[in-house]
């Protein structure tokens, strides 16, 4: 398989601290690749550096392009679509409104209009809520919503940070079996940002374990999983 | 009754005025979540510029929109070069620009065309309706109805207008969703601008056109702007007629108010408003779950 993400030493810093030191990664086209590491790592840094969001430097290329240092909305119309670290909901727009604004570089008319359709009927929670004020969803709605606004842009790839933060371990399991189908049916790629070390490793095929900005252990998610070290500090068991 | 009629005709006048003011106030919210202290300054120098354009000989309507141009590229220009470099700086520092650009334009329209009062000629046919309200007051409800119905339009069904509201709100989310947010700030000022002139060019001929012509009006303007709740244009606009009604009848039928404590009046107003719904009479209350 080909790479869709390829990212060199990457270093990314808030003010004058360093919190990525040259990370190095890569994402198949059509995989899921999952990002480990405990509270502080610099996960969700490594995401906003990858969007333009946070100061970096190093090489991202997508899809044989390189988008280091494009501004973080250049990055979303090449085809990248981030659901942020706490959902990022517009909260004073409606539900369908927030579903439009994922597709709002979009041009295709009637592919929006179908899409929509398609996000009800992957979460019919937001098909009741479609003219409720987002921010009056419960969490679990904001974070479907935030996962279907983030596929209304018809990504090809997918950063997604701690989707399961906060949630009901049944609404949880629902969330992923979307995502999984998503990335099966639509050929979506993912990059999965998790503490929830046992579900991302069970989605993704490929994982990364981050420590204090740095790739601590990397490999197929089958070999990850099986690692007694891995088990111990991030599976518990 | 006849004397009740009158003032609230008249209110209703003055309202107008408020009301393309409040109009242009909560444009610029929306852009940019705060004030712009210098708004009814921008307006009052785009006035100036129609003035100017007529001096010279360009028919009415022409020169009205042709001034209309003018404001919205002079709220684009000042945005990209006044604002943008400061947009991380404190509030403290926008605050410094703000009255800086009103100290500018105040005196830069005293300087080119002098601090003396200049006649502004109105489109509307001269007289009224049996003496209660101008065609001039009309024609400024129905000019002020219009653009309140265009920037509805605008903002519900336009992409553009989505995109802007969004980017207000959450500029970091907007940016993901691919919305060029600097643009949107900026079309923003334009659009305030350009509603800040109209409502300019139809103040004057009932004010007279001076640098100082939108010192009170401006107040007044926030007031009902904040009174119809911030970021609703329809509530702005209510708001403006409401403030113009309610600052008569007080003037009129509570002596010692009389036309000295009007002002006082609004912003009491404001302050009432704001106790009882913080979110303005026809503003939306955001609840928001974690
Ligand atoms: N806005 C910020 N300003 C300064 N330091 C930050 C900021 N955000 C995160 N950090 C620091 O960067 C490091 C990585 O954080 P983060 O990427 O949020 O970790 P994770 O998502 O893995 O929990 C942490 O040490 C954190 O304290
Ligand atoms: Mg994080």
């Amino acid at each position: 398989m080909a790479a869709l993400l390829e990212v060199a030493d990457l270093s990314a810093y808030y003010g004058p601290t360093k919190v990525l030191h040259g990370i190095s990664f890569s994402l198949d086209e059509g995989g899921i690749t999952t990002i480990l590491g405990a509270n502080g790592a610099g996960k969700t840094t490594t995401l906003r550096a990858l969007c333009g969001m946070v100061r970096s430097v190093g090489q991202v290329t997508l899809g044989g392009e390189a988008i280091t240092g494009l501004a973080t909305e250049s990055v979303a119309k090449r085809g990248v679509a981030h659901v942020p670290e706490g959902r990022g909901t517009f909260t004073r727009l409606s539900t369908e409104e927030n579903l439009r604004l994922g597709a709002i570089s979009r041009r295709d008319r009637d592919g929006v209009e179908a899409d929509l359709e398609r996000m009800y009927g992957y979460f019919p929670r937001l098909r009741e809520r479609r003219q409720q004020q987002a921010g009056t969803l419960s969490g679990g709605e904001q974070q479907m919503l935030a996962i279907a606004r983030a596929l209304m842009l018809r990504p090809r790839l997918m950063l997604l940070d701690e989707p399961s933060f906060g949630l009901a371990p049944l609404i949880v399991q629902e969330m992923f079996r979307i995502l999984r189908r998503i990335n099966e049916e639509e050929k979506v790629s993912m990059l999965l940002v998790e503490q929830n070390a046992a579900l991302a490793l069970d989605l993704a095929d490929t994982a990364y374990l981050l420590e204090t900005g740095r790739v601590a252990m990397s490999g197929p998610a089958k070999e990850i999983v099986a690692d007694e070290q891995v088990r111990r500090s991030y599976l518990g068991y | 009754m006849e004397l009740f009629l009158n003032q609230v005709f008249s209110g209703l006048a003055t309202g107008s005025i408020y009301a393309a003011v409040a109009l242009a106030v909560v444009m610029i919210f929306l852009a940019i979540d705060h004030f712009n202290f210098a708004q009814g300054e921008m307006a009052m120098f785009s006035t100036f510029v129609c003035w100017a354009l007529l001096d010279a000989g360009t028919p009415y309507w022409l020169a009205f929109i042709l001034t209309i141009a003018f404001a919205f590229a002079f709220g684009v220009v000042i945005e990209r070069v006044l604002f943008r470099p400061l947009h991380s700086a404190p509030v403290l520092s926008h605050i410094i620009a703000f009255l800086g650009l009103f100290f500018i334009l105040n005196n830069g329209a005293g300087w080119i065309w002098d601090f003396t009062i200049k006649p502004m000629p109105s489109p509307f046919p001269e007289g009224s309706i049996s003496g209660l309200i101008s065609y001039h007051q009309i024609g400024m409800i129905g000019v002020v109805l219009v653009m309140l119905a265009l920037l509805f339009v605008f903002f519900r069904f336009t992409s553009v207008g989505l995109a802007m509201r969004a980017a207000a709100q959450n500029p970091e989310s907007a940016r993901l969703c691919g919305i060029s947010v600097g643009w949107m700030i900026a079309l923003g000022w334009g659009m305030a601008s350009a509603i800040g002139a109209v409502g300019g060019m139809l103040i004057a001929p009932v004010v007279f056109l001076e640098p100082n012509m939108m010192l009170g009006i401006l107040l007044y303007g926030f007031a009902a702007a904040i009174v119809g709740g911030i970021t609703n244009p329809a509530g702005a606009v209510a708001g403006g007629f409401m403030v113009g009604v309610l600052e008569n009848l007080v003037g009129t039928y509570i002596p010692f108010v009389g036309s000295e404590l009007k002002l006082t009046v609004a912003l009491v107003l404001i302050v009432a408003v704001l106790m009882v719904k913080p979110s303005g009479l026809f503003g939306r209350t955001t609840v928001t779950r974690v």
